[in-house]
């Protein structure tokens, strides 16, 4: 009863901020706009039980990059020559067709499928802190490990690419 | 009203995957093509997500913590390139960028 309750709001929230961000032409509108769309997402992510990964959405997703795209659209400095105009060429409208259609065919696959319902009953501790850690730190510390140098090599690359004399 | 199925949280997701794939074809600025990279691996975790409570296993929920990583490596990075970008070029136009070599 309360996941159907809360789960239409929070995607229409989702799909809403969404489109907002595609529609407005300010960057720094649209990226708040998208700040209000992972909101939504992490509190669908709440519905499916992973609280760990909604909390990590909020943090990293809506602080940390959300942050640095606008610190980096304050830096740019952009002045009103250079946002862009809405205007239609064959790029445009192939774009928005092709991404229609995307929308469209998966959700006629979507509307195939058994109408399969969620498991009520779940594991104990299930998408919390302790059981996720104890699966990253297990089967899948390699790729836990990879991670840390991935974070490395970008943090390395983005000041080498940033920098204008090194 | 009741439970929500399976198939409506992916169709949510198809939904996200379509609005970010929709901005990276639609606008030419090149701060949101990003967000709407950003957007379609939100829309990835959330179908990682949705199978990962229909099936009662956490790796999805591993894979998930790890695309979270992906992308905040690839915002470091493609953020930097495009303040590289705009020194050199003055543009944020992505049809203004599309030669290799300059």
């Amino acid at each position: 009863m309360t996941e159907a309750m809360l789960f239409y709001p929070m995607a229409l929230v989702a799909i809403g901020g969404a489109l907002g961000m595609i529609a407005s032409r300010n960057p720094v509108h649209g990226a708040m706009y998208l700040v209000l769309s992972f909101f939504g997402i992490a509190s669908v992510y709440v519905l499916l039980a992973a609280e760990l990964i909604a909390a990590l959405q909020i943090i990293v997703y809506a602080g940390a990059i959300m942050v640095l795209f606008v610190f980096v659209i304050m830096l740019l400095n952009l002045n009103e020559d250079d946002l862009e105009r809405p205007r239609l060429t064959p790029g445009t409208i192939f774009g928005g067709a092709a991404a229609l259609a995307f929308w469209m065919i998966s959700f006629m696959v979507f509307s195939d499928l058994p109408d399969q319902t969620m498991p009520t009953e779940l594991p104990e501790g299930f998408g919390q802190v302790a059981s996720v850690g104890r699966l990253i730190f297990g089967p899948f510390i390699v790729p836990f490990e990879s991670t840390s140098i991935l974070l490395l090599v970008a943090m390395v690359g983005a000041i080498v690419v940033a920098k204008p004399r090194i | 009203m009741g439970s929500v199925p399976l198939a409506h949280y992916l169709a949510l997701g198809s939904a996200l995957f379509a609005v970010g794939f929709a901005a990276l074809l639609v606008r030419r600025n090149a701060l949101v093509v990003f967000m709407g990279v950003e957007l379609m691996l939100n829309a990835a975790n959330m179908t990682f997500l949705a199978f990962s409570r229909a099936h009662q296993t956490m790796s999805g929920q591993a894979a998930a913590f790890f695309v979270i990583a992906v992308a905040a490596a690839e915002a470091a990075v493609g953020l930097a390139i495009m303040i590289a970008l705009v020194r050199n070029r003055n543009t944020l136009n992505v049809d203004e960028v599309d030669t290799l070599k300059y």
